[in-house]
């Protein structure tokens, strides 16, 4: 199958710090992915780099095959974008914001949008900012997706949402996906949002991709290992231990396996998703923290990443 | 029709649970040949979950010649399950029998019976590949 998206080495730095950096990945058509990552992780950045928003500061992105920085005009009207917050000009009604991107859009289907906002029974003479959060992010969505786009970009859609409205929306979102086929990327720092929804994961932490793959895949092919604590080697040899944890007696393993476990030693047990994605995240800021001193920690470092940054400490100090 | 349901803590992948659910649903008579399941995108809106693991587990049940789709009217049922014969299952019931008495002649209690029986069940299952370790 084809790649809605790809990227290359992409990478961003503000100033002196990389957001994304070394950022290789595909997303295949048609897929509903989850970009899951810590506050500051890169995912806004990504997502802005994806809809050409921002110019990369290394490698490259291509949506359909071509720059969304380059070739605008060739990618844009397939791509809908929903930014953080589903922001919406309060003062304007609904109606307002559809002649907006009937105004601004070459591909718009204003009767899609209208049936839409109606099955969801919002009133379309209403000012924006008198809507509920729900509705808002109803509209947002709609308006998004009036494109008739074949990527949608939706950055931290269920923030601010209550449950209920996280589930309709994702309702609304999922509709969308079945009638047109569409490829979905939804970011969020929770994968528990997301897990019903997505077919696809890609986590990001400090600024680097830790995770990527098929959601089943990757939840079949992690166990937890729980066994006497014991040189573990001949695991590692086989298997890749992303997470150990030991007591005097016992030891515990997350591993993504290769093929079957037989050491009858070991007891083998499912692992969550989240588990999962925890654990790559703990594996990266390990990394991170082994490989500092110079500034690649990414632009929200941990605590224990900050004592290593005493220069950049000083600075900030002078101009407070 | 059927309703299905999706149980998230249960470590079964979505696509098999709604698999398992049509299975039950024929071996129970709640659904008959020539039935109509619901569409994709009726049980999408029902469960708010992917596409993708409807189709799948929808695609899975045609593989075993459970299901049919019709393209542009549906996917409907093409055989019920009747459980296999009484005949078999008492073979089945007499050799399991022996075994289970040789695993207590060998000194195994009910958890070590139950946790060999786990394990080797799913170390045979189809299509996984081997290793060591």
């Amino acid at each position: 199958m084809s790649n809605a998206l790809e990227t290359a080495q992409l990478g961003r730095r503000y100033g002196r710090v990389w957001a994304l950096q070394d950022c290789t990945l595909a997303l295949p058509a048609g897929r509903i992915v989850a970009l899951v990552g810590p506050n500051g992780a890169g995912k806004t950045t990504f997502l802005h780099l994806a809809v050409g928003l921002l110019r990369p500061t290394a490698g490259s992105v291509s949506v359909f095959g071509h720059s969304p920085q380059r070739e605008p005009l060739t990618v844009l009207p397939r791509v809908g974008f929903v930014a953080q917050d589903h922001p919406l000009y309060k003062e304007f009604t609904v109606n307002d914001h559809l002649t907006l991107g009937r105004k601004l859009n070459r591909r718009w289907d204003e009767a899609y949008a209208v049936s839409r906002l109606n099955q969801f029974g919002i009133p379309l003479t209403r000012a924006a900012g008198k809507l509920s959060g729900g509705q808002q992010a109803q509209v947002a969505l709609a308006l998004g997706m009036a494109k008739r786009p074949e990527l949608a970009l939706l950055d931290e859609p269920l923030a601010s949402l209550d449950p209920l409205a996280r589930r309709d929306f994702l309702r609304a979102l999922m509709d969308v996906a079945v009638a047109d086929g569409l490829t979905v990327v939804l970011s969020s720092h929770l994968i528990t949002d997301l897990e019903r929804v997505c077919d696809y994961l890609v986590v990001l932490s400090h600024s680097r991709v830790a995770l990527i793959g098929d959601i089943e895949e990757i939840v079949r092919t992690h166990k937890r290992l729980v066994g006497p604590r014991t040189d573990h080697t001949a695991v590692a040899a086989v298997h890749n231990v992303i997470e150990e944890s030991h007591t005097a007696r016992q030891t515990t393993l997350l591993v993504r396996v290769n093929g079957h476990i037989f050491d009858p030693a070991w007891e083998i047990a499912d692992v969550t998703l989240e588990d999962i994605v925890l654990a790559y995240m703990g594996q990266a800021r390990a990394s991170v923290s082994e490989a500092s001193g110079g500034g690649m920690g990414g632009p929200w470092r941990s605590p224990l990443d900050d004592e290593k940054h005493d220069e950049e400490r000083d600075e900030s100090e002078v101009t407070r | 029709m059927i309703k299905f349901y999706l149980d998230t803590g249960s470590g079964t992948p979505p696509y098999l649970q709604i698999v398992q659910q049509v299975k039950q649903a024929l071996r129970l008579g709640m659904l008959e040949k020539g039935d109509q399941v619901p569409t994709v995108r009726e049980v999408v809106a029902q469960l708010v979950i992917n596409p993708n693991t409807v189709l799948k587990a929808y695609r899975e049940l045609e593989r075993e010649g459970l299901l049919v789709s019709r393209p542009g009217l549906g996917t409907f049922v093409l055989k019920t399950l009747e459980t296999s014969s009484p005949a078999s299952h008492a073979a089945l019931r007499r050799s399991l029998g022996r075994w289970l008495q040789s695993a207590r002649e060998a000194g195994l209690d009910e958890e070590s019976i139950l946790a060999l029986f786990t394990t080797t069940f799913h170390g045979t299952q189809p299509r996984e590949s081997e290793g060591t370790a």
